[in-house]
């Protein structure tokens, strides 16, 4: 059989076969490791090589598809039901035919749209021509699988294709972050998934409107499949109507300016955007910058987990390095494909780095990425992904550290320098039964309240917007109680002293104090690391965000407290924690990867949204803006004399400036006297290999030896070779202590007798 | 010609040599790692972070636990400013953050002017607040109720 040669018309005959009999339309590598935009098309290469271009004409049809874009997403705010919709977290989006994202909503998630055009590719290759689905004028297609493209599974879009004159000249999606999927747990984003059949719906792209319909079967197959019908139904038929009305106005343009206007405008877009990022890139120094974060758990174990980023800089091309991160883990759902980690690193570079950048994924045309197989940020299909968030958020900040080095030299700048805002998803997830005797599963809108970093110029924003975008909101208290049993005692308590500190200091975040009553079924989880290890990374000689733990008061119903004794409730959680007022109950504190759990009514849950990291040496933060901090709750007297070195009276708050200048000169030598020349301090203090107390998964220092964790034992592997991890389940693992520390305890007795 | 790298260091093009800018101290060569230049300290993160809530209470107090996380404070030798941070879990080998390829520095800044004071650059974009969701923005989002 071997030596069989086929000829070329055999071979010609034999890849049609292949192609037309394939068992499994599984993700194409070919379109998911593939973030560049497409060579021009015939059509776009005679437009734009006419040298017809009318700029003034495209900047017209810019305009309008603008407007129409901005109103499709209005539409989507107004109307949508998910939580996320109704807080900013949506967009719409147009793309190209072959499906290159061109343009956004001038308020929308970019991070969806630079997603979404992995599953319009696939459509195009596989659907376009496949006699038993096809591509027809009044389509909508469907989506939530992030292995098909997109960030993870919460997030549902519709795609439509626009037909003139019979041929297909444009894509438009509308996309929400749904929540709700049908996932082992509730919202959608379940920890708890130990294979991807955990993780509910998973939808590859598929047609679910004809004629600019939903299909009823089809949508009753979905509702069907998920917690929340009502939204699921709502959410599809929002979706459609708002990229139906943004098919209007993109037709009206047609009508207007012909097609060749709307081709050549969403061409060029992305050409111009390709041509700017080769002349910033080129503009920095060569050279290499590194950058290393930690996510402290699993969700289901406390577990170090490194990211390693080299970026490179070589005339106007930049590298991403990421090899030497943590390996996959086959039964956790922390797991990022490498589209979706591509993703959201854009989505940070257009938030931290070049926000005047028109948002189109060509940004990153001119990048080259280099992972290792199987890692945490290019995970397997097999892998489950359901809260990839936890390598994803910090995926958004990653190269703000790397890139304000390549940046600082520039004599100008396109924003300020800001260091990582804080970098883990600190929001509450529930489910349960609500008032309405409805089931339902989602998250809270605190996952828009992160704190900024430090800026070059000033302190950052306190708990200003999520790493993913700059406009989602907050979300009112009052309209979620409406909907859902929770009740919010402690909502947007500044939270004090937490604070990366430094010259600039970052943002602060918020105390968020919950609970709930009239449900007889209702719980919560977190899916969130940073309990141990301190989460966003200074900039510039400042310090972090601190580590923030879950805090759990149980075995109360504070409703029944507040009625008896209100006088003993405060709003403040540390104080609640520390004083411990209530009389029975139990206080604890937990890490933040807390799979759901059903709560008691009246049981207090309660966390923290994290603060940024700070900018600079504290010694040189403006003594009076370490006072305004202290006057304004956000630091202790301790904080301002101890990190800021700042004296003052405790009465007046008066600083005293020749004792503070002392005071910081005696650090300034105090540190001289404590450091240690660097060459000798590596000499004692670089171990080979992680220390054995640590669960540590990542390089530690050659980036092509990875260390894992495979089964509860530490394993070392070439970076090439990664394979998938495989934890041990944290049940059995606390049922073996136990049965181990029963065994010494019999020893003792049968040795007493 | 002085190029400036971070908030506290530039390095010197003909000399090339890393400076501190606070100082001028003349640290190490251009071509090296500063942080050779530095002296470190392994700080307990708990004496920055310090715990809020009661240690005796609780494992979990808001500050990194210690046997995780590890502070490296890297100061200037001659004026003790804190040129750099990095937190890593204990052994784990500094970070070489900073590799400039120092030729391609030189060519790059023959057809620039020295910069002296690094520019500021404008904010990242942001919504300004509008908690009662009203009309009123600063700019207009249509019709918002
Ligand atoms: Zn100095």
């Amino acid at each position: 059989m071997d030596d069989i040669q086929p000829n070329a018309e055999q071979q010609a005959l034999i890849e049609k076969f292949l192609d037309e009999n394939k068992l499994f339309l599984a993700p194409d590598p070919m379109i998911m490791e593939n973030h560049r935009i497409e060579p021009r098309s015939a059509v776009e290469e005679e437009l734009l090589g006419s040298g017809r271009v009318d700029a003034h004409k495209i900047n017209e049809v810019r305009g309008l598809i603008i407007a129409a874009l901005d109103e499709s997403h209005t539409m989507i705010e107004q109307m949508g039901v998910a939580p996320g919709a109704k807080w900013g977290d949506m967009t719409t989006a147009i793309f190209t035919a072959a499906g290159d994202l061109s343009m956004i909503a001038p308020h929308g998630v970019g991070g969806f749209a630079a997603a979404v055009f992995y599953p319009i590719k696939f459509i195009n290759k596989y659907w376009v021509n496949e006699p038993t689905v096809g591509v027809r004028d009044g389509d909508g297609f469907i989506h939530n699988d992030a292995r098909y493209g997109g960030i993870h599974n919460t997030d549902q879009s519709m795609m439509m294709p626009v037909f003139w004159k019979g041929k297909l000249v444009c894509w438009l999606s509308a996309t929400i972050h749904e929540g709700e999927n049908g996932s082992c747990e509730p919202g959608g984003m379940p920890a708890a998934a130990e294979s991807k059949f955990d993780e509910g719906l998973k939808m590859p792209p598929f047609r679910v409107a004809e004629n600019g319909e939903l299909k009823r079967d089809l949508v009753t197959f979905l509702q069907n499949s998920v917690r929340d019908p009502k939204l699921q139904l709502e959410d599809m038929k929002v979706r459609l109507h708002s990229v139906l009305r943004l098919r209007e106005r993109i037709l009206k343009v047609l009508e207007e300016h012909g097609e060749e206007a709307l081709i050549v405008t969403l061409r060029q877009h992305i050409e111009d955007v390709v041509e700017e990022v080769h002349r910033r890139i080129r503009e920095l120094p060569d050279g290499t910058m590194r950058t290393v974060s930690f996510a402290d758990s699993t969700l289901r174990e406390s577990a170090m987990l490194k990211l390693t980023m080299a970026l490179t800089v070589k005339g106007d091309r930049m590298i991403v390095d990421m090899r030497g991160s943590s390996p996959e883990l086959l039964n956790r759902s922390i797991n990022a494909c490498q589209a979706s980690f591509k993703t959201m690193l854009f989505t940070g570079f257009m938030q931290n780095i070049w926000p005047d950048l028109p948002f189109t994924m060509a940004v990153f045309t001119p990048f080259d990425f280099i992972f290792d197989k199987n890692s945490l940020i290019n995970g397997s299909f097999d892998t489950p992904q359901a809260m990839s968030l936890i390598p994803l958020f910090k995926t958004m900040t990653i190269a703000c550290i790397p890139m304000a080095k390549f940046n600082y030299s520039l004599p100008h700048r396109y924003t300020a320098i800001v260091a990582p805002q804080y970098d883990q998803p600190a929001s509450l997830i529930y489910g349960g039964l609500t008032q309405h005797c409805e089931y339902t599963g989602n998250f809270c809108a605190d996952i828009n309240g992160m704190g900024q970093g430090g800026r070059s110029h000033r302190d950052g924003e306190h708990s200003i917007s999520p790493p993913f975008a700059a406009h989602c909101d907050l979300g009112e208290i009052e309209l979620m109680e409406e909907d859902l049993p929770m009740v919010r005692l402690g909502a947007f308590t500044m939270a004090r002293d937490r604070v990366g500190f430094g010259k600039h200091r970052s943002g602060l975040g918020y105390e968020q104090i919950h609970t709930y009553r009239r449900s007889g079924l209702w719980g919560f989880m977190t899916g969130c690391s940073g309990s141990l290890f301190s989460s966003s990374q200074p900039l510039f000689g400042g310090y972090a965000s601190p580590a923030y733990p879950m805090c759990k008061i149980k075995n109360i119903n504070i409703f029944d407290e507040l009625k008896k004794n209100p006088g003993k409730f405060s709003f403040d959680m540390i104080e609640l924690m520390n004083t411990q007022p209530f009389e029975g109950a139990s206080y604890s504190t937990h890490t933040m990867g807390m799979t759901f759990e059903l709560a008691a009514p009246g049981e207090l849950y309660m966390m923290c949204q994290g603060a940024g990291g700070g900018y600079g040496d504290v010694l040189l933060r403006d003594p009076a803006l370490v006072m305004k901090d202290l006057e304004e709750n956000f630091i202790s007297d301790e904080t301002a004399r101890d990190i800021y070195k700042v004296v003052f009276d405790a009465a007046t708050e008066v600083v005293d400036e020749e004792a503070t200048a002392r005071r910081r000169a005696e650090e300034r030598e105090a540190r001289k006297a404590r450091g240690v020349p660097f060459d000798e301090f590596v000499k004692t203090w670089v171990t080979p290999e992680p220390p054995a107390h640590l669960p540590y998964m990542g390089c530690w220092d050659d980036p092509s030896e990875v260390y894992g964790i495979y089964a509860g034992q530490r394993v070392k592997m070439q970076g090439p070779d990664l394979t998938s991890q495989f934890m041990l389940n944290p049940k059995d693992v606390r049922i073996a202590e136990l049965e181990a520390e029963l065994a010494t305890y019999r020893q003792g007795q049968a040795g007493g007798k | 010609m002085k190029v400036l790298i971070t908030e506290n260091l530039r390095i010197d093009l003909e000399k090339e040599l890393w400076e501190c800018r606070h100082c001028d101290a003349a640290l190490v060569s251009a071509r090296d790692n500063y942080k050779r230049g530095l002296l470190v300290y392994d700080r307990d993160p708990r004496e920055i972070h310090k715990p809020l809530l009661d240690p005796s209470k609780y494992k979990l107090t808001y500050s990194p636990d210690p046997q995780w996380c590890r502070i490296l404070e890297y100061y200037c030798p001659q004026c003790g400013s804190m040129i750099e941070t990095e937190y890593l879990p204990p052994g784990h080998p500094p970070v070489r953050d900073i590799d400039l390829d120092i030729d391609a520095l030189k060519a790059q800044w023959r057809s620039r002017d020295e910069v002296l004071e690094a520019p500021v650059g404008t904010d990242p974009p942001r919504r300004l607040h509008d908690h009662d969701h009203a009309h009123g923005h600063g700019h207009d989002h249509g019709a918002r109720k």
